[in-house]
């Protein structure tokens, strides 16, 4: 039985506890703090020197009124909004044909898919980055060769590039999660639905997507919060693309914000607007697909 | 998710393969060849995909920066493999092997040290009941809804007012913060880790810390082998965190640092080959790393996903 036992249970939760609340709850509330204050120049020609007042909600105004970063919070939902069906339907059609019976070489295509996931955001955009430039990329190559002529880094492609790494990168691991549920379901239940004739179809549709869906939901929302933040890709492709602004994503335009116009409090302000449109989405998410579904 | 509903964790051993049971010799007829060779032509096409970048890093680590650029990238031209990495490690006085050494005390002393403080609350939190356990409980599951990203600029405002920004602790504390390590330890705990076992071992006189140290964590294992590459794998590859606080690159972890020569290899070609380079030589034990460990991925991936 359990103990009733308030101070040993704080004892364990003491060292996250502390460590949580310093790197997790304080810097959120720091940047709250930040965004609501802004820096002021006093005297002749803003000479005088600087002092810290209090703005209220003008870092918020400021931040939604410069087109650049209300368009790079719209890319990113763009970007969600087709990176996230392209990853889950990819690592749910995967990880539905490495789970039939038909499936030869399991662990070889299934460590195949899986190996991305250990390479960094960084250095994968560096190998793709190759990979889209004419004159070194072997595919833009051979794709000119027989006459189809591609632009992976121009402005209508580049935003498809990057969901390209991003797929590249996590296809893998949400695959895996997915695999790891599958396994998880009785074999009888297929015995018994192959019994009362289901052919593989019905089987699917109605066995394994309903068992999986709770890989499906957690793979979603990690997957939603994941694109917001997309940051290294674009940064990574920034010098051969022309396409992609010191803007074009609110993390970077945070980032810019903050160590090339050193205004921090309009910074803090984006990061905070990020943060939200992080948790709307996600238990948006949660909350439409959370009607007489799996509930914690 | 309460605690009833846990069913038994499955350990990092194998599970029982319920596959081999479809696979009894059936009768081969057409239509299970046909569909033997669309789903293993599906999966090989998919394969070719997740490796093609891989198999053009090998090959481009090889060239020459000349050759780079002028020949396929699909073929070997003139390998030099040993020439290259003798100047991907030599390159500014060998700093690429302090950048490695970088990643690997950001990455295995995080993932050491969040794991045992994951480990410590997860356990807390599904053995001992005190009033408002769930609102705690909810607080730190709520923590992994926050982007890490939108915490990294006030921290790094935070951290150089008590001026340690620039250093290694400024990439290692937040490292140690992993609340979906709490939420896996306390699934992991409640259903794996046996109360009578606890009771017994406090009637032989074994205090609390003893009684975890000893008893509960070794039970706890395989969830805590989850959490270790999770978290390696997550510092390893984070880019934005280092980005923000580090500014001298002699505390760049690899990321950071290839990125640095990525970056100036418009100015000065010859950093694209070492970029390549270096590279190769970052991925290769990490690969081989997720092959190795394989196993306890999936052990720990199912904890988190069949509660979720």
């Amino acid at each position: 039985m359990r103990r009733h036992d308030a101070r040993t249970a704080a004892g364990f939760l003491a060292p996250f506890g502390i460590l949580f609340a310093l790197f997790f709850l304080l810097p959120i509330v720091y940047a709250i703090y930040q965004s609501l204050f802004t820096i002021e120049r006093t005297g002749a020609l803003g000479l005088g020197g600087e002092e810290q007042v209090f703005a209220g909600f003008d870092n918020y105004v400021d931040a939604l009124q410069e087109p650049g970063f209300v368009d790079s919070l719209g890319r990113v939902v763009v970007f969600a909004a087709i990176q996230v069906p392209v990853m889950i339907v990819f690592a749910l059609v995967l990880a539905l044909l490495l789970e039939t019976a038909s499936a030869r070489g399991v662990p070889f295509f299934r460590t195949a898919y899986f190996l991305p996931f250990g390479v960094p955001g960084v250095i994968a955009s560096i190998l793709w980055g190759f990979l889209y430039v004419p004159g070194v990329s072997p595919i833009v190559g051979a794709l000119d060769q027989v006459g189809i002529h591609v632009d992976f880094l121009g402005g209508d492609t580049v935003l498809l590039s990057i969901v390209n790494i991003v797929t590249w990168e996590f296809v893998g691991y949400n695959m895996l999660v997915l695999v790891a549920q599958l396994q998880s379901i009785d074999p009888n239940l297929y015995e018994a639905a192959r019994v009362d004739g289901a052919s593989g179809w019905h089987i699917v549709r109605h066995i394994k997507l309903p068992m999986v869906r709770p890989a499906i939901v957690l793979t979603t929302v990690f997957t939603i919060i994941g694109t917001l933040q997309l940051f290294a890709e674009p940064l990574i492709l920034k010098p051969v693309s022309t396409s992609i602004s010191s803007h074009y994503t609110p993390n970077m335009a945070a980032y810019n914000e903050a160590f090339s116009n050193n205004n921090y409090h309009l910074a803090a302000a984006e990061a905070v607007l990020l943060a939200l449109v992080a948790m709307v989405l996600s238990f948006g998410f949660l909350r439409l697909i959370g009607r007489g579904g799996d509930r914690r | 998710m309460t605690d009833t509903r846990v069913s038994p964790p499955p350990t990092s051993e194998a599970p029982p393969k319920p596959r081999e049971v479809r696979h009894e010799p059936r009768r081969p007829t057409d239509s299970t060849l046909r569909s033997r060779v669309l789903v293993v032509g599906g999966l090989a096409i998919a394969a070719v995909y997740f490796l093609l970048p891989v198999y053009w890093i090998l090959v481009a680590a090889t060239k020459s920066t000349g050759d780079l650029f002028g020949t396929s990238g699909l073929w070997f031209a003139n390998p030099r493999l040993l020439d290259n990495l003798e100047n991907v490690l030599t390159f500014q006085d060998g700093i690429y092997l302090r950048w490695t050494l970088n990643s690997v005390i950001y990455a295995g002393g995080g993932a050491l040290i969040a794991t045992f403080v994951s480990a410590m609350a997860g356990y807390g939190l599904a053995k001992f009941w005190f009033r408002g356990r769930e609102a705690v409980f909810n607080l730190i599951l709520a923590g992994v809804f926050i982007p890490m990203t939108a915490l990294a600029l006030p921290l790094y405002l935070m951290l150089s007012k008590v001026e340690l920004a620039n250093t290694y602790w400024s990439v290692l504390l937040p490292s140690i913060v992993s609340p979906f390590g709490v939420y896996l330890c306390r699934i992991y705990a409640a259903a794996a880790v046996p109360d009578d076992l606890l009771e017994a071992a406090r009637i032989d006189g074994a205090g609390e810390f003893r009684i975890f140290a000893t008893v509960a964590l070794r039970i706890m294992t395989p969830a805590l082998v989850t959490i270790f590459l999770f978290q390696f794998v997550g510092i390893w590859n984070n880019y934005f965190l280092p980005l923000v606080m580090l500014s001298d690159p002699n505390l760049y972890p690899i990321t950071l640092g290839l990125t640095s020569w990525y970056t100036f290899a418009g100015r000065q070609p010859e950093l694209y080959q070492l970029t390549v380079g270096g590279a190769f030589v970052s991925v290769v034990p990490l690969m081989i790393a997720m092959v190795v460990l394989q196993r306890f991925w999936r052990s720990g991936l199912t904890q988190g996903s069949v509660k979720g």
